[in-house]
């Protein structure tokens, strides 16, 4: 049994909720043993760095602190969320690089009782610890229903191989681990050059325009690739392309459908397991046409309306793109 | 401080380069940033998704930092649009840690209060103040707040995304509170301390 402590993170009890279902759903057919850091709380996301630095890596170092007393006989942290792996990961490294970091730190620590020696835990991601450890070999051989017919392209997003002080990944720019795994499953895998570009983040947030554009080249490149669906490993990535599609659509006056899942829901639906018990149904993109491919019923969901009609009737101002600019046009 | 060298007293540079900014930012960034080490090759630009859209580009920046002016770096947008995507970081031929350069910059003019867009900093503010109160992230009680004051306008569009989360049980109505938040909290003051003191 290969036993990992697990390092969840905000968004997998929520936004993510259909890719912690599904992970839950893959573990025991893997023989893999996922033991929850007790009390851990949030890595601070993008968020805090931009605010203070020391309270930004003692917040990210707590989660160290604890995991180093749960480490019985493993000292591999698993994150399944590419911005929680990065935190963690880069905490661990840059107490390293900067040991006056480290030093203040673990004096924040103490005051809680605590310390973290850098470089105890190895932290890694879901996909790392599937792909190497687990093995690909292994993945095939519980694969009962090859998704064969299922055009997808593999998403991996950027904080995921990107900076990799660690030299986990098999490229910064275009790593093959998501594209290896998907075709382990039988999924027909589309060449996607996108697959490390940034979702937008918090840009989604704080400068919309911006992100939609970014939202706007995924979308569209696996679209003209003629793919069912995006494949993705990270809960931020899962949530702006499938949560902001309808706004980012509305922006552009485009009609893109491209339904954005886990690669751990793919894996469930390879292993055989019920799309029920994968959080099939919980993107608002419906996955439902796509996976009709597979022949695999998928119950019906709702898709959130359309913000608004068709601009016919009054006359409205003319539907704008980012490149022509609103604010020339409203001034 | 650097040399007064033969060439650039020949160059007619008989003032020596005030570099306290660009060693300010370098030594208030997380791990080693090696931003004394940029050669202003523009990498770091050229690789920017989101390069269209900022006042400067990480380069202009880092040649603005150089030659200390202090008020307009901080007043750039750059930082706030930074998505911490790392492809100039892994690009560059230098490895300057553009992005902890930036999130660096971001606190800074925080702290200066010198960005011209509240937007951001806001956001980045309200994020931090739920994980202080609750340990953990709080999308539903962020979203309202930050929407409300700064897209108002944006929220109508979004109700059905809004409750599609909500109703397909991925955006919690409650907010989840770790069980040791008073360690947090002292850890978290501990910390603010320190950061005031280096």
């Amino acid at each position: 049994m290969n036993k990992y402590l697990l390092y969840p993170g905000c968004s997998m009890d929520s936004s993510a909720k259909a890719y912690m279902e599904s992970l839950n759903s893959i573990v025991e057919p893997l023989d893999l043993h996922l033991e929850e850091i007790e009390d851990w709380n949030c890595c601070g996301a993008t968020e805090y760095l931009g605010i203070n630095l020391i309270p930004a890596y003692s917040l990210i170092a707590r989660n160290l602190a604890l995991a180093t007393k749960q480490m019985n006989g493993t000292r591999t942290v698993v994150a399944p969320c590419s911005a929680c792996y990065l935190n963690l990961a880069k905490a661990d490294y840059y107490m390293q690089e900067r040991p006056t970091l480290g030093a203040k730190v673990n004096e924040a620590l103490a005051a809680g009782g605590l310390e973290y020696k850098a470089g105890t835990l190895d932290v890694r991601h879901l996909i790392d610890i599937l792909v190497y450890d687990v093995g690909l070999e292994a993945i095939r051989s519980k694969v009962v229903r090859p998704l064969s017919g299922l055009k997808v392209v593999p998403y991996m997003g950027c904080m995921l191989p990107r900076p990799d002080y660690q030299h986990r990944w098999s490229d910064h720019e275009h790593p093959t681990e998501l594209d290896d795994l998907l075709r382990a499953l039988g999924a027909d895998v589309i060449d996607y050059p996108l697959t490390t570009e940034c979702c937008g983040g918090h840009m989604t947030q704080i400068g919309p325009e911006s992100a939609f554009e970014l939202i706007r080249r995924l979308i569209s490149d696996a679209s003209e690739r003629s793919a069912h669906m995006m494949v993705t490993v990270c809960p931020m990535c899962q949530m702006n392309i499938d949560a902001y599609q309808n706004e980012t659509n509305h922006f552009f006056g485009t009609n893109y459908h491209m339904p954005v899942l886990f690669f751990t829901q793919l894996m469930g639906l390879a292993f055989g397991k019920e799309p029920g018990k994968l959080g099939i149904g919980l993107e608002l993109v419906s996955s439902r046409n796509a996976l009709a491919n597979l022949g695999i019923e998928v119950p019906v969901t709702q898709e959130p309306a359309a913000p608004r009609k068709k601009d016919e009737g009054l006359p409205m101002p003319r539907r704008w793109t980012k490149h022509e600019g609103r604010k020339e046009e409203m001034k | 401080m650097p040399q007064m060298t033969d060439e650039r007293v020949r160059a007619g540079m008989n003032r020596e380069e005030d570099l306290s900014l660009l060693h300010e930012v370098s030594m208030k960034t997380a791990g080693v940033s090696h931003l004394e080490m940029c050669i202003q090759c523009g990498t770091c630009g050229g690789s920017c998704p989101v390069a269209e859209d900022m006042d400067h580009t990480p380069r202009m920046l880092f040649a603005m930092l150089r030659a200390g002016i202090r008020e307009e770096v901080l007043r750039s947008n750059t930082p706030w649009l930074c998505v911490s995507c790392y492809h100039c970081v892994v690009r560059c031929p230098q490895e300057v840690h553009i992005a902890d350069v930036m999130y660096t910059l971001k606190g800074m003019a925080i702290h200066a209060k010198l960005y011209t867009d509240s937007t951001a900093p806001h956001f980045s503010q309200t994020f931090v103040g739920m994980v202080e109160t609750f340990g953990r992230g709080y999308e539903l009680g962020l979203a309202t707040r930050h929407y409300l004051r700064h897209f108002p306008l944006r929220l109508p569009g979004m109700m059905p995304m809004g409750f599609g989360m909500i109703t397909k049980g991925r955006m919690a109505i409650i907010p989840k509170k770790i069980k040791h938040i008073d360690q947090l909290t002292k850890i978290l003051n501990r910390a603010k301390q320190l950061e005031l003191t280096s």
